[in-house]
């Protein structure tokens, strides 16, 4: 039988294939080749895009070089979301690789935020598990730990070390037992056709009468839109890190092993495809 | 009993004998319990064991093999004309009832069951088959005459018949202590039994399980049981084997080797144990590996010997095989322990000092008969169901589904905790609901779910008041993985009574051995149990873990290929993982998470698999090597531990090498490690002494904190790789390579290393300093004690022999050799540096000036300060890198003048010194001198001149780790003067 250990794995491993292209307006001294990736969907783009950057630079005057932004189908890809989350929201059910245009000129300024470094980057993750684990332990673990520790989460995420990552935020996913769980349940949810950002709502994970709070009880609360009644078709996917959670999934559960490397629990809403 | 897997046998301080199965989790009390042991060794078949009688016992497993003996007789007749054949013999003939031969008189009636432990199977009855064949009528064979051929015919010459009779016999004790009688007369019987061991199984087939026993009595005579096998499980009788001393101790391996140490603190070897002479022929001594601490237990196997000193360290015997049963040499090993057993497949068992748990040595293969490391089997006790019904259900409920069951628990222990008023019941950890926090509180909340008594209440609030200080030190992840530990439920049986007025001993008691799965300390106070601790009063009374006093694995085959389920607390990242599991785990078999899991692999699948060619985003760093090395442990009590080692290397994003380090160790059982970028290490040096081959590592924060990273390597190459290899990535991440700049800073160690750092352009522009402690230090092969730069990149130097040097402009060299070094202007270099040391005498007026000094003088023999004992034999070079040039002898070259012996006088030491003798002058000393070089294989870019020296660098400097600030000051000296 599968350990649940595997989950955090094959979360941790999940790769999405991604094909490059340059923005046809740019302008090239030559035309450039597609560049092929294979993205790690708990990372950030611009965390792993230094390769895709310096494929598209060579056939370009660094004078036309600014910012490099990524897009697709017309949508701005926020840098800031995780890239599995991206790929879920906008580009789950179509045909892979995932095709992702790179722009270098007209950076949207009201969409997408800067990231002149990784220090913009890793200044936002660790701002996400901050206010993760204020949400899970009043920041006790977070505040708790060296700075080394912090450091450590991040050059885990950044070089892709799965152990090293995991040898801290283990500690982030613990809880005193007779409590069941955290205090909160760090989640998020993205709807693909809102124009709000998400929603994030204050929920615990287990009901006063100390029976578990499923994925289920989380949606009927905080997106009630979500919810399919019984007999309907569905005609919504709930989806994390590419799959779907059945909705009696205990959420507790969802938050330890399904979170991304942020410890937010980020989850999609989208319509369900209609063959 | 059915062995579906083998066994590991032990005996707890408490003389309980427990086995745990190589399949099972739980140590099981022994079937037959109520015997106390001290003593046990065991082999498949069974097991022998001294109890607290002295009186030996084996235990013998039942098995579908039952365990008969035939017993037989002749009844013999002849044949007279006037009643046919009939009892009557002729007074030449046989007895009537005889053996086969018909030399012995056997009458039916004189057979007697051997021992207690045998049964008849049934009455006297007719062998009426003769080889085979039914033979005629009452089985009767028929002859001419005593003693000839017999037939099953009668024939018309047939003057004599005879017939077998036959009874068997059935050795009943099985499963079960059987105490071995001895039937000798007792004056000739052996005093009590200190010690046994069985083995030799292999030495012969025959008969069938023939096994050889050894035994010492408390005299120190050895004994051997004669005639053990299969159907005589209890031999037949002792017999003694002289040795050339009092005997504490014997081991015997499966095949020929037997050691035995002796009072005296050697080790004895049987030579000449084959299958003709299951005894052997004649010892051989062999001596302890140090003359302070005598050999106290040895434990043999088939080609291994380990031994235990008397300051409990641990020692494997090289070099041991069939044709060399005394190996070669001593190997001090990891760990001290109480004792050792070698069991099956050589694999090997140890109780610690410290913790009194047995540990397994890990990683015992027939290539490396010696292991790697030492790991706490933290297996718990199954409760005695008979004593404590449902208890062991509970327990693993409490395991599994633990949330529930916990919460009972957990409310049985407060209102317990009210009845017994114990003044600690308040300070009841908050958060104890989740007690698996230690195995100590499961225990106890379920021994006291079971019990209901009074008793049980002050034992729980007890036992849980010292989880908690465990709780205290332990990390909270540690709480964790207590959740899949189980643990021993309390033998209530045990000096319950005892608990009320031994509950502060307890509690004192526990704080050190509490925590079952601590790797080594020191030894600690509980070392002082001494070796023999059964039926001393511990004050141990119903503890948390085990204490063991005995263990033997000589029926334990622990098979490689399926995982022990020992070692329950799992380490490192899969514990945690596990335990979060664990948490929720009613729902393992749930719809949701099946659905997860497959979903998961669907999507790979659906994500990955025809993509596999692509490029990752995140390149994976490469590991350029590991390794196992030593590491001083930076909390005390401070010692070494074996550490795995990797240098890890990755290209960053802006393509700059770097390199971590990481080092690996066991922390109470956890996976821990540390690690260092490379690119902050500021210096590399080894410390040598003659111990071990170690080097130490500083990054700026180290520095500060006066604590570098000290490794050490087996071997002086093995340190050597490493040293070079880490000093060649410090740089690469440094980005320098090739000579140093002629801006260079050059420095010498109070060693005399050459130590070069290039100045980066803000190292003296204000106001971005660099602190000299963050300047980085590379090693330039070469010995120097001054060294001196100018901004053009000449470098001189003066050795401690009062050589001058200049600088060849080559790099590398010394332990850099090959790697990143120059491909000339490399050469040898030497090096001869004086020790002085001084002889002190004072005068008094009987003997004038002898070498009895008064009880506040300084040392006979010592350095130049007189605060350091420094005598000719154990004043030693300081590296192995160093030899002596020649024998002391007396220095006449000293400051102040000596007399024609080289003496100087003095009023008192310590005083100004004068070379002639004078009224007042009660104390002399004269100083004593002796030169040796570096050995000349150390290479070095200098090339050499001729100059002058005055005094040494005092000979303390050497042990420890070298004084970087020694070299910082005497750098910012240089500095200066180069001017750049």
């Amino acid at each position: 039988m599968t350990d649940d250990k595997d989950v955090l794995r094959d979360v941790w491993f999940g790769r999405i294939p991604t094909c490059f292209t340059l923005y046809q307006d740019e302008i090239t001294e030559r035309e450039a080749d597609p560049y092929y990736l294979l993205l790690p969907r708990i990372s950030y783009l611009t965390l792993v895009t230094d390769k895709v950057k310096k494929h598209f630079q060579k056939v370009m005057r660094q004078e036309d070089v600014s910012e490099i932004w990524f897009e697709y189908e017309g949508s701005p890809l926020k840098w800031h979301y995780p890239i599995g989350l991206l790929f879920d929201l906008h580009a789950s059910n179509t045909a892979l690789p995932w095709n992702i245009t790179v722009h270098f000129k007209n950076f949207p300024e009201k969409d997408l935020l800067h990231c002149h470094s990784k220090d913009v980057i890793e200044a936002h993750f660790m701002a996400c598990i901050k206010e993760a684990d204020a949400l899970k332990h009043k920041s006790q673990v977070i505040n708790e730990m060296q700075k080394k520790d912090h450091k450590q989460l991040w050059m885990g995420l950044q070089n892709d070390k799965f152990e090293q990552f995991w040898a801290i935020n283990r500690k982030l996913m613990e809880y005193i037992p007779e409590d069941s769980g955290f205090r909160y349940i760090p989640f998020r949810i993205y709807q693909a056709t809102t124009e709000r950002p998400f929603i994030q709502k204050l929920f615990r994970p287990v009901a006063p009468g100390g029976q578990l709070h499923t994925l289920g009880d989380l949606l009927k609360e905080v997106c009630p839109t979500a919810i399919t009644p019984e007999d309907d078709e569905k005609t919504i996917q709930v989806m994390i890190h590419g799959i779907e959670p059945m909705l009696e999934t205990p959420i507790q559960w969802l938050s330890e092993h399904m979170s991304y490397p942020d410890n937010f629990l980020h989850i999609s809403i989208i319509p369900r495809p209609t063959d | 009993m059915a062995m579906p897997s083998s066994l590991l046998w032990a005996v707890d301080i408490f003389g309980r004998v427990y086995t745990l199965a190589t399949t099972g989790q739980y140590w099981e009390l022994c079937k037959d319990g109520q015997l106390e042991f001290k003593r046990v060794s065991a082999v498949k078949q069974c097991c022998w064991g001294i109890a607290c009688d002295h009186q030996v016992y084996t235990y013998v497993f039942s098995s579908d093999v039952p365990i008969r003996y035939q017993e037989e007789t002749y009844e013999n007749q002849r044949w007279n004309p006037v009643g046919g054949f009939c009892e009557k013999l002729m007074p030449s003939d046989r007895w009537q009832w005889s053996d086969v031969s018909g030399l012995k008189h056997q009458q039916l009636d004189s057979f007697t069951l051997p021992s207690p432990h045998w049964e008849w199977e049934s009455d006297w009855y007719v062998d009426e088959n003769i080889g085979g064949e039914p033979t005629e009528k009452g089985g009767w064979t028929y002859a001419i005459d005593f003693p000839a051929t017999y037939t099953k015919d009668k024939k018309w010459n047939s003057c004599v018949r005879r017939r077998r009779w036959i009874r068997y016999r059935r050795y009943k004790s099985r499963d079960t202590w059987a105490k071995i009688i001895s039937l000798e007369d007792p004056s000739q019987l052996p005093d009590p039994f200190n010690d046994i061991s069985i083995g030799g199984w292999e030495i012969t087939d025959e008969p069938a399980g023939r096994l050889s026993v050894w035994a010492v009595s408390l005299q120190g005579r050895v004994w051997y049981r004669e005639d053990v096998c299969h159907h005589n499980p209890e031999g037949s009788l002792w017999s003694l084997v002289a040795t050339p001393g009092e005997v504490v101790q014997i081991s015997c391996g499966p095949y020929d080797l037997l050691w035995a140490t002796l009072w005296e603190g050697q080790a004895i070897v049987r030579e000449g144990i084959d299958r003709n002479n299951p005894h052997g022929i004649s010892w051989t001594v062999v001596e302890s590996p140090g003359s302070e601490n005598g050999i106290m237990h040895v434990a043999v196997g088939v080609n291994v010997v380990w031994a235990v000193t008397k300051d409990r360290k641990v020692w494997f015997r090289r070099g041991v095989n069939s044709h060399n049963p005394c190996g070669t040499s001593w190997i001090e090993m990891v760990g001290e322990m109480m004792m050792v057993n070698v069991g099956l497949n050589d694999q090997v068992w140890g109780i610690a000092c410290d913790d009194r748990a047995i540990y397994f040595r890990q990683g015992v293969t027939p290539s490396e008969l010696s292991g790697k490391t030492w790991k706490a089997i933290v297996s718990g006790r199954e409760s005695d169901r008979s004593q404590t019904g449902s208890s062991t259900s509970l327990l693993s409920a409490g395991c599994f589904f633990s949330d529930e069951v916990r919460d009972q628990a957990n409310s049985i222990i407060q209102s317990d905790g009210d009845i017994s008023s114990d003044t600690e019941s308040p300070r009841v950890p908050p958060n104890h609901a989740d007690a698996p926090l230690s195995g100590a509180a499961i225990s106890s909340n379920e021994n006291n779910a079971d019990s209901q008594k009074e008793v049980g209440a002050h034992l729980a609030v007890d036992s849980l008041d010292s989880a908690q200080e465990e709780a205290n030190s332990t990390s909270s992840s540690s709480e964790k993985a207590g959740l899949e530990k189980p643990e021993s439920s309390v033998d209530q049986d045990t000096h319950p009574a005892e608990l009320q007025w031994t509950n502060i001993d307890l509690k004192e008691a526990h704080k050190n051995p509490v925590l079952t799965s601590s790797t080594f300390r020191e030894t600690s106070s509980v070392s002082s149990l001494g070796l023999f601790p059964v039926g001393i009063e511990e004050p141990y009374g119903t503890d948390e873990h085990p204490f063991w006093a005995w263990v033997s694995g000589g029926g334990c085959l622990v098979d490689l290929h399926s995982p022990l389920k020992w070692f329950t607390i799992q380490t490192g990242l899969s514990s945690s993982v596990q335990s979060l599991s664990l948490s929720i785990t009613p729902a393992q078999t749930a719809a949701w998470r099946k659905q997860i899991f497959q979903q998961l692999s669907e999507r790979t699948k659906r994500e990955l698999e025809n993509f596999r060619h692509y490029e990752q985003a995140v390149e994976q760093s490469v590991w350029v090597k590991t390794g196992t090395l030593q590491w001083w442990r930076s909390w005390k009590p401070h010692k070494w531990m074996d550490v795995r080692v990797a240098l890890e290397q990755f290209t960053g994003s802006d393509g700059v090498r770097d390199s971590i380090l990481f080092i690996y160790y066991m922390h109470h059982e956890e996976k821990k490690y540390i690690h260092v970028f490379l690119n902050e290490v500021t210096i590399l040096v080894e410390v040598l002494n003659d111990s071990k081959h170690s080097f130490a590592l500083y990054t700026p924060e180290r520095t500060k904190q006066r604590w570098p990273i000290r490794l050490a390597a087996a071997t002086e190459q093995e340190m050597h790789d490493w040293l070079a290899l880490l000093s060649m990535s410090c740089c690469e991440s440094r980005r320098i390579q090739g000579p140093p700049s002629h801006h260079a800073v050059w420095s010498v160690t109070c060693k005399g290393d050459i130590f070069v750092s290039e100045p980066s352009p803000e190292l003296e522009a204000a106001p971005h300093l660099i602190p000299c402690d963050q300047m980085f230090w590379r090693q330039i092969g070469g010995h120097l004690r001054l060294i001196e730069c100018n901004s053009q990149g000449i470098v001189w130097g003066i050795g401690y022999d009062h050589t001058t040097w200049v600088y060849t402009g080559g790099y590398g060299g010394g332990f850099i050799q090959g790697l990143a070094s120059s491909a000339d202007n490399i050469y040898m270099q030497s090096d001869v540096k004086c020790v002085y040391i001084y002889e002190n005498q004072r005068w008094n007026p009987v003997t004038g000036y002898s070498s009895r000094g008064l009880p506040t003088d300084r040392y006979m023999w010592s350095d130049a300060s007189g605060l350091q004992e420094c005598t000719k034999v154990n004043t030693k070079p300081p590296s192995p890198q160093w030899s002596w040039v020649s024998d002391w002898y007396i220095d006449f070259n000293v400051s102040g003048g000596t007399d024609r012996e080289g003496w100087q006088y003095a009023a008192d030491f310590p005083a100004s010194y004068h070379g002639h003798k004078t009224m007042k002058d009660f104390v002399r000393r004269r100083r004593w001198v002796s030169p040796f070089p570096e050995s000349s294989n150390e290479d070095a870019p200098t090339a050499r001149t001729e100059e002058g020296m005055d005094q040494l660098q005092s000979f303390a400097f050497y042990g420890g780790v070298p004084n970087l600030f020694f070299v910082l000051i005497h750098l910012a000296t240089i500095k200066r003067e180069t001017g750049k």
